[in-house]
């Protein structure tokens, strides 16, 4: 019986066989199922796909590159987010500007704080009915269908990132539903991600000229961020907390 | 057994008119049990039947039905009679796929119906008992409380623009 594997190799320098091995192992490496890559080819993830754990979205504030006086990031952010922008005890605010002064030497350092999307978020820790969570590409988030607004979370975080909603709020982004009686913080702007934007404070920073919030994938090598964080000194603020902080600064 | 209609011709004399004397022998009729009185009180019940249904007919102006208005859209995601019982069912299950794992397709989210249901007249879903939401929502006394935190209203077209544009062909910020 003669069939087609019997018939003799075509005198080409890849044989049939190679051929056919060298697809399934390139099949193989674009799709192990629908949806699953071997390789992440780029961040853009449809919209219909979950985030996933493969990246993890961080910041990284060059305090070198941010002004004294500027409150660019902070205004993007109130604008985004629809927040008052007021400085009340009980007006929330997502993202804030500080200024450090060495008494010894007298050099000061302007910064924002906000979220720091930690690995190992305190927040998470504490909260009792499962409001607050971390989702799978880091972004630490409060559901507000779950959370009682009990405040605990307010209490554990050590870097003061959260906020209680304390009166009624109206005219809010379509992408941003925030009301009275639910902790909220920095999204690290989750819906612009999702997007495949960049939070609103960067784009403020950049479009300042200053530069000095880069964002990014800490887990891709070849990011902007993780370029810099394997080239320059960073830190983590309250490092000795071990809680992998996605948020790092340089120069202080 | 005592002859009802019998009784009453006794009582009203001749002046009864027609139509008690024929009231009077489908009464006899009833309740003698007559062959054909099978087929009498099918027929009467059968009259007083219809004739409920007549005057209910007669007074469905009265009950109350929730005014909706129409809306921006032309056609919803799913067929009318599905999204009146299982709209809840949909939000809910849409909205934890979008905040917990980022799945943020349109046509069973919120912004997606508001964008489709929002009024001509003020933009909204909620406001008056004409908006889509406030409409049902009122008329059955169900608590709506999606818009504490949710805006009613559409996103601007500029924004929505904006959005469209900024996006990039398959990349993301790296």
């Amino acid at each position: 019986m003669t069939g087609p594997e019997h018939t003799p190799a075509p005198p080409e320098t890849m044989s049939r066989r190679q051929f056919i091995g060298w697809g399934a192992a390139a099949v193989a490496g674009i799709a192990i199922a629908p949806g699953v890559t071997l390789f992440d080819l780029a961040h853009g993830r449809p919209v219909g796909q979950a985030a996933s754990n493969k990246v993890r979205w961080g910041m990284l504030i060059d305090t070198n590159q941010c002004r004294a006086g500027c409150n660019d990031c902070v205004t993007a952010c109130n604008t985004e987010n629809h927040l008052s922008g007021g400085l009340r005890e009980t007006d929330s605010q997502w993202i804030r500007k500080i200024e450090l002064k060495d008494l010894r030497s007298g050099k000061t350092h302007s910064l924002p704080m906000m979220c720091q999307h930690c690995e190992h978020p305190p927040c998470v820790d504490v909260c009792p009915t499962g409001a607050s969570f971390k989702r799978a590409d880091g972004i630490v988030l409060v559901d507000r269908h779950i959370c009682i607004g009990c405040r605990y979370c307010m209490m554990a975080c050590p870097y003061k990132a959260r906020s209680f909603v304390h009166e009624e709020v109206t005219g809010q982004n379509p992408d941003v539903p925030r009301g009275k009686g639910c902790v909220e913080s920095c999204t690290l702007c989750v819906h612009r991600i999702d997007r495949d934007q960049k939070p609103a404070c960067v784009e403020a920073c950049a479009a300042a000229g200053h530069n000095a919030i880069i964002f990014g994938d800490l887990n891709d090598p070849q990011s902007e961020i993780s370029k810099r964080i394997a080239t320059y000194a960073t830190t983590q603020v309250r490092a000795d907390l071990a809680l992998n902080t996605a948020v790092r600064y340089q120069g202080i | 057994m005592k002859d009802e209609g019998g009784r009453m011709k006794e009582k009203l004399g001749t002046a009864g008119c027609s139509r008690l004397r024929a009231l009077g022998e489908s009464l006899r009729q009833l309740f003698i049990l007559h062959p054909s009185s099978f087929i009498l009180r099918a027929v009467l019940i059968a009259t007083a039947m219809c004739a409920g249904m007549l005057s209910s007919a007669v007074h469905a102006d009265r009950v109350p039905k929730p005014v909706v208005e129409a809306g921006q859209g032309e056609k919803c995601v799913e067929n009318t009679e599905f999204m009146r019982r299982n709209h809840m069912e949909l939000l809910k299950h849409q909205r934890d796929e979008t905040l917990h794992k980022g799945i943020r397709t349109r046509s069973h989210s919120l912004n997606g119906c508001i964008e489709c249901h929002a009024s001509r007249k003020n933009n909204s879903v909620v406001g008056n008992d004409q908006n889509f939401c406030q409409s049902c929502h009122s008329y059955v006394a169900a608590k709506l409380d999606c818009f504490e935190c949710h805006s009613s209203k559409p996103k601007p077209q500029a924004q929505k623009q904006a959005d469209a544009a900024q996006r990039p062909a398959g990349q993301g910020a790296k």
